[in-house]
Parts: structure tokens; sequence; C-alpha cells
């Protein structure tokens, strides 16, 4: 599977496909998208680059092993449901922090985005942990 | 009270570290520990001595009206003051046996873990907890049995004791789950003042067997007792604390603790006389026959074990104290037995058997002094606590002259053990070959402390009796009794009673081959009995849960699958078969020709991917299927499940085309009747789901629960995509938990992919 057009499209499309993989993510929670698509989505940018090239080179350009990447995404999700505990509501309860930008633009950051971006993770690690695996048994 | 076992189970927490840096003084700095719930507990002596009982109640769950309730009356406190008191001396006692010994951290851990659970038993009011404590009594002990893991025989007997108190502690929630329905508290001391309640309710027959089980499993009774001997496995200092002084007692402090609900009918008296004798005959008849020291100590606690059991069946106001004054006099002697047993095998290299120990007295003076003085009160010699304990006990049977003839025959027994562990070891010439040496100062306090204290505690004999026998034994009875323990009860026929046990006991000891080989000769009996009735269960349960695996897990993809689906079927059709048959086709709504077209579309593809001759076309056309079912989500109104399904249908044919490499060429189908019986089950699955589906368009809820996301999602969840909502934060601990699962299933797929045994080797 070595073509080069593929090579070509594939250095072209990756950068693109991550990024839209994280407004996928940032989106989720007014628009459809979340961290479960996005994650899906960085997943199939990366199996999509270690067709084209290897799956070393996708190990590579991940720069961290992908177990350690779901690893790193269940803490995530597991620690974001703390915060809550400090006020007195239960584990995972939402808890959001209302930050105005000094061009006067409110925004919102909560727990559970801090949750969707852990599940992103997730979901990436779990996709290349498998793909990665079946790709270097060639 | 809560304060104090917490503070039981820091220290346990606490203990390996503690030996990491204090190897040399890891009992004496753990000590405080258990010295302050003693030192607390008799604090607390004068109110409760008054029957003013100590009550704690701290909210636990509030939504579901739990609360951790501790109460401390008599029988708590005499309970609590052996747990703590002998649980000090053997933490002493445990850091001489173990010295040097790399793993004394992790055993400290669980004695102290289990002295907390153990004084959660006797101090909680509240049922569950009582529950809670009483299994992790049972689970400490499985630790502290199975401690020398390496062997295989403390791992089957830790198992055993496991398996044995644990099932019976389920017995034992069942019971007390009656229980609670039949007086309407989880209170202990709620249902000890419901009066005759529970014995006038028609569930108090299950309620009483139920119970009597727990209660037996775990204090050793007969047929359950064979754990008891095996759990000898465990290291001395866990036998001398958990086997004999304590946690086996905890059956016997359950029966004592509810004897005022429970007792006073005839079912009671005739299980637990009944019971209670036989264990207490056939455990003083087995030991009689064993030479390894902790043996005969064991079964000898089986036996007094049944004794309580009985004195409590026959429940006269007599009986009562003389339970409770053989409790303490029990304690007393067999700890300090025990841990003169360990001592002695401990310094003379791993001598176990009596027979071929003597003449120790030289090497081992102090040792020698302690034993005797324990071994004397064990016999039921004047002037020794186990002396009055016994009178009062041959007091309180005078009625019952078969009992009386029990116990003569019975506290021979007790004699002959006494003499055999408290002075064999030490009389006559040490054979050769023998080396011993005298027992650190560590490991002399303990038997120091209950050796002596059994002579003491006879001279203050009415002092004891008032202060500790007499609340205890109040609070079993369920009113004021008054206990007067005396030495000396003037000359009377039992006195003479006593003086025939104790000739008859000595007299059997000098006779002692013939009993140790008619037991020789007896085994293949003894071999029979419950323990291969046990050992025949497990390995049933055992079989049967290999041949139900061998059966559903055959390592053949497609059997998984068809099993999957052939349960999918059959529960669905159950389903709709109590629901009285399918209806509900007319309400549907009209089909649109788009989707249609998609319909005819995933037809079409899913025919081509069952016929298909190659592989890639077979998949691809599977992609075809699943892209059809991403448009039909779009049409619906659902893109976020579009578009998953979109990357989901990508990722799968890019792992297919991946896995291809693996796979060997696709020369020709599967047969034709494995073909058949696929396409009858995927049929079968099809039309399943379909009705399924169909059937839950009809399930109405007065509001549905879409209405509330909607509704709360923005105002609430700051968000407008409700499903992301509702996935992030609504039911976030389901995302939780699906993400972990995720997780695990892709280490599981890692690990069948990268961990593959090597060709011709086992993995």
């Amino acid at each position: 599977m070595s073509s080069t057009i593929l090579r070509t499209a594939t250095r072209y499309m990756f950068p693109p496909l991550l990024v839209f993989s994280i407004y996928l993510l940032f989106r989720g929670h007014h628009f459809p998208g979340g961290g479960f698509v996005g994650g899906l989505f960085a997943g199939s940018a990366f199996s999509l680059y270690a067709l084209a090239f290897s799956v070393s080179d996708a190990r590579r350009i991940l720069r961290s092993d992908p177990r350690d990447v779901t690893a790193a995404g269940l803490a995530l999700a597991l620690i974001s449901g703390i915060p809550p505990l400090f006020s007195g509501h239960a584990y995972l309860t939402g808890t959001w922090w209302m930050l105005t930008l000094p061009s006067g633009v409110h925004l919102d950051i909560g727990t559970p985005l801090i949750f969707d971006i852990g599940v992103y993770f997730v979901v990436l690690g779990v996709v290349l942990t498998l793909v990665f695996a079946l790709g270097e048994e060639q | 009270m809560l304060w104090l076992i917490s503070i039981c189970l820091l220290a346990a927490v606490a203990a390996p570290f503690v030996y990491r840096f204090f190897p040399r003084h890891t009992g004496v700095l753990l000590l405080p520990a258990p010295l302050a719930m003693v030192y607390w507990l008799f604090a607390r002596l004068p109110e409760v001595m008054h029957g003013h009982p100590v009550v704690q109640r701290f909210t636990w769950v509030e939504g579901l009206g739990l609360e951790a309730a501790f109460r401390l009356d008599g029988l708590s406190l005499l309970f609590a003051l052996l747990i703590s008191g002998i649980g000090s001396l053997i933490v002493i006692y445990t850091q001489g046996y173990f010295k040097g010994h790399p793993q004394q951290g992790r055993f400290m851990m669980y004695i102290i873990a289990f002295m907390a659970s153990m004084l959660g038993v006797v101090l909680a009011d509240h049922l569950l907890l009582v529950f809670i404590f009483w299994e992790l009594t049972s689970f400490t002990s499985y630790l502290l049995i199975g401690f020398n893991h390496e062997s295989e025989a403390a791992r089957a007997a830790a198992l055993q004791a496991m398996l044995v108190t644990v099932l019976g502690g389920l017995f034992l929630l069942a019971g007390l789950v009656l229980t609670v329905n039949a007086t309407g508290s989880w209170l202990l001391s709620d249902i000890i003042e419901s009066g005759a309640a529970l014995r006038e309710h028609p569930h108090y027959l299950p309620i009483l067997i139920l119970v009597c089980i727990g209660a037996f499993t775990k204090s050793a009774q007969f047929p359950f007792h064979f754990w008891l001997p095996n759990a000898m496995q465990a290291p001395t200092p866990a036998s001398a604390y958990l086997h004999s002084s304590t946690m086996v007692k905890a059956g016997v402090y359950l029966l004592a603790r509810l004897h005022p609900a429970l007792s006073g009918t005839s079912e009671w008296t005739m299980i637990l006389t009944g019971v209670g004798l036989i264990t207490f005959l056939s455990g003083a008849f087995l030991a009689v026959g064993q030479h390894v020291l902790k043996r005969l100590l064991a079964y000898t606690t089986v036996s007094a074990l049944g004794a309580m059991v009985m004195l409590l069946g026959v429940g006269t106001e007599e009986t009562i104290k003389a339970m409770t004054a053989f409790v303490l006099a029990h304690a007393f002697y067999k700890a300090a037995l025990f841990m003169v047993a360990g001592g002695i095998t401990h310094e003379t290299g791993g001598e176990t058997s009596v027979d071929k120990l003597a003449g120790l007295r030289k090497a081992m003076p102090f040792t020698f002094v302690f034993a005797m003085l324990a071994g004397l009160s064990m016999g039921g010699f004047p002037p020794f606590f186990g002396f009055v304990a016994k009178e009062s006990w041959l007091h309180a049977l005078g009625h019952y002259p078969l009992l009386i003839v029990a116990t003569v025959a019975g506290g021979a027994a007790y004699v002959l053990v006494g003499i055999s562990v408290g002075f064999k070891p030490f009389l006559g010439h040490m054979p050769e070959g023998l080396h011993a040496h005298e027992m650190p100062w560590s490991m002399r306090i303990g038997p120091m402390v209950l050796g002596g204290g059994s002579l003491l505690l006879a001279f203050f004999c009415g002092t004891i009796g008032h202060a500790l026998v007499e609340p205890a034994a109040s609070a079993i009875a369920g009113d004021a009794l008054h206990v007067h323990l005396h030495l000396w009860a003037g000359f009377n026929q039992y006195l003479l009673i006593s003086i025939a046990t104790l000739l008859l006991g000595i007299g059997c000891y000098f006779v002692r081959p013939v009993f140790l080989k008619t037991a020789l000769r007896l085994h293949p009996l003894v071999k029979a009995g419950p323990d291969a009735v046990y050992s025949l269960l497990l390995k049933s349960v055992l079989r049967f849960a290999g041949w139900q695996t061998r059966l559903l897990q055959t390592g053949i993809l497609r059997d998984y699958i068809r099993i999957t689906v052939i349960a999918v079927v059959v529960l669905v059709g159950a389903a709709f078969y109590r629901a009285g048959g399918f209806h509900g086709l007319e309400e549907l709504s009209p089909v649109s020709v788009r989707i249609a077209l998609v319909a005819v579309l995933m037809i079409l593809a899913a025919l081509v991917t069952v016929s298909s001759r190659s592989r890639l076309r077979s998949i691809l056309s599977m992609g075809v299927v699943g892209y059809s079912i991403a448009l039909l989500f779009s049409f619906f109104g659902a893109p976020d499940l579009a578009m998953t399904q979109l990357v989901i249908e990508t990722l799968t044919v890019i792992l297919m085309a991946l896995a291809f490499y693996h796979l060997p060429t696709f020369k020709h189908g599967s047969l034709k009747r494995t073909r058949a019986i696929d396409a009858v089950l995927s049929v079968g699955v099809g039309v399943a789901v379909t009705l399924l589906v169909i059937a839950a368009l009809h399930v109405h809820t007065p509001t549905p629960v879409s209405d509330y996301y909607l509704e709360h999602s923005y105002k609430e969840a700051h968000g407008r995509n409700v499903v992301n909502v509702i996935l992030v934060d609504f039911r976030a601990l389901d995302t939780l938990g699906e993400i972990t699962v995720l997780t695990i299933a892709a280490l599981g797929g890692y690990a069948l992919l990268k961990l593959r045994p090597e060709k011709g080797g086992e993995s």
C-alpha cells in the first residue's frame, strides 16, 4: 500500500483532519459533534497516515504510545468528576466557571468539557491501539 | 467507638510502613491502637456495669436511612475487652515470632485489620454493620490462614475456611433480613427488646435456622467444624488470636446477642443444645487422638465452642452465667497455650509433635511456668479460673444428669490436652538432636499475662464475676442477673464430680497411646466425614464450571457469535411471549420513497455481502450497509449518530483491511450445513430485532424522558446539543463506564494480537 498519490494526499489531508477533529470536539456541546466522534475522526486520521506511510511513522507523529493516550484520557475523565465534590455535589455533577474575555465575550468553561476531552483521548487511544497492533503484524 | 475502630484500621494500613522504617519495633509501635481501645473500654466499665450501655450513632447514608450505630453493653464489653486485650498481646508476640521475617509488615496489617473487624462485630448495633464486619473477619481470616501462600495446604485451608464461613454468612444475612422484616428494625437493641414478637412470628423457625447456620459455620459447630483444625495452617499468632479466642467466638456472640429475642422455645433448646453437645463431645473425642500441638488445641477449641453453644441452648440463668465465665476462662488459657505451642515450635526449629518433645524445662523455664499455669486452668484444676468456670458450669447443669455425664467425659479430654501441652513437652529427658532456647521477651509477655491471669482471675473471681461476667450475662439473659463466682463453693457433689473428672483425665493421659492408636484406626472414618463432603462439593462445582466453560467458550469466533445471537433471539422471544404476542404494526407511519430506496440498497448490499466470493467485496458491501444506516440517521434528524456511524464504518473497513494480512486465502466458503444454520440464525435475529424495535415505538410513558432533557439541557448544562449533554453531563457516569469498557476491550484486543504463544511452546 505504498501509492504516491495516497501519500501525497495524506500529507495534505492529515493536518486539516486533525484540526477538524478538534473542531468537532469543541463544538459538540451546542452542535453535532463531541468527544466521541472527534476521537474517532482523529483516530481515522492517524490510521490513514499509518496506511499511507507505515505504522512506525504514524507512531512517531503520535509521539506517545496509544495505550498511554487511552490511560491519560480515562484519567482525565475520572478527574473531571472531582471538582463538584468540593462544592458538596455528587461526583461528575457539571460545574461551570464563567469567564469574560477582555474583548467582552462570555465563555463558559465546565467540567463536562474536560470530561469530553477525556472521552476524545480514550477513543483515539483505543482505535490506534488496535489499528497499530493489527498493522504491525504485517 | 467508630473512631477507635478507625484507629485500628489506620494502624493496619500503616503497619507495612512502620515495619519498613522500624523493623525491630513494629509491634511496640503499633501497640497504642489496641491499647487505646482497652483503655476506653475500662473507662466505660463503671457505666456499663450499672446497666447504662454506651450508644453512638452516625449518619451513614442519609437517603437510605442507614446509620452507623454502635452500642456497648455488658456482652459487647466482655468480648471487646478480650479482642483488644489479647490483640495487644498478639501484636507484641508477632513482633518476636516474625523477627526478621520479610513479610512481618503484611502479617501485622492483616492481624490488626482483623482486630478492627472483630471489634466491629461485637460493637455494632446495626445489623447490616454487624454483617459487614462479620464478613470482613472471614476475609481477614482467609488472608491470615493463607499467609504462607506458597504452601498449597495453606491455600486450600484458607479457601476452605473462607468458603464455609462466607457461605454461612450468606445464610446469616438471609436470617437477618427476615428478622428485620419480623421486628421492623435494623437495630439490635430494638430487636432484643422486641420481646416475644420474633418468637411468635410465623417466620421464627426459618430465622432461627438461618441464624444458627451462620453462627455454627463461624463457630465451627458440627458438621461445619472441619475448617477449624485445617485452619491451623495459619501462623501461630493468627491461630492463637482468631482461631481460639476471638473470631470463632463470633457465632457464640451472635447467638448470645440474639438470645433474648430468639430463645425460650423448644426449637432453640433442641437445636443449640443438640448441636452444641455433639460438637462438644466429638471435638473432645477427636482431640485426644491428636499429637500435633496446634491440632490438639484446635479440636479442644471446637469442643469448647460446642460447650458454649450447648450452655446457651439450655438457656437457664445459671447456664448463661456459666457460659459467660467459661468464655472468659477459655480465652485466657487457650490463647496462652497457643502462644506457648507456637513458641515451642519456633524455638526448637519447627518441631510440632507432642510425642517428639520432652525435657524442655531447662531450656525454656519461663515458658514452662506459664504453660503449666494455662494447662492447669484448661484442665480445670483448682485454684485456677478454669476450675471456677467449670464449677459454675456443673452447678448450672445440676438438673441435667445426661449433660453432666457428657461434661465429665469432655472435661477429662481437656485435662488430657492441658497436661499434654502444658507439661508433656517440658518434663522427662530431652531427646537427642532436639535443641531449644527460651522465647524472646516479646513472646513471653502473652503467655505470662494470660497464663498468670488464669491463676489471678481465680483469686479475684468475685470481683471479676461482678464487673465483667454479671453485665455480660445480664445482657444475654435480657434482664439483670447477679453473679457470684466462688473459688471454694463448699464441699458438695459438684466438687466430687470435678475431682472425678480430674482423676479420669489424668488416668486418660497415662493411657494416651491407646487413644492415639484408636485414632489411627478410625482415621479412614474421620476422613469420610464432613471434610470429604466439602471436597466433593468443591470438586463438583469446579467440574461443572469446567464443563460449561468448554461448552460455551470454544475459542472459535463463530461459536461465540452464534451463542450471542441465540441468546438474543431466545430472550426477545421470551419477552414477547410473556407480553402476550406482538401487536402494533397498524400504527406505523407511511414509508417515503427515499427511505424505501435506501432500504433496497441495504438489502442488496447485504445479499452481496453473504454471497460474494471475495473478501474485499464482502467488506465493502458491509460498508455500504453501514453508510446507508448513516443516511437513515441523517434523514431522521440525528446528525450526531450519522456522523459517528460514518466514521465507524470507515474505521471498520480499515481494520478489516489490516486484518486481511493474517487470514488464509479465501478458497471456499463454509459448508452447506453451516451456511444453513447461519442463515436460520441470522434471519431469526433480524426478525427478533425488527419486532423489538417496532414494539419499542409503542411504549408510551406519561412524559417522554426527552422532554426533561430538552428543557434542562441549556438551562442547567449550558449546552444546546442534547445528545452530547446527555453523554457528558446528565449521564456522565454511564459514559465513564463505557469508556472504561472500551479501554479494557482495547487492552484485551491488544493482548490477543501481541501476546500470542510462541510456536511450539507455551505463552
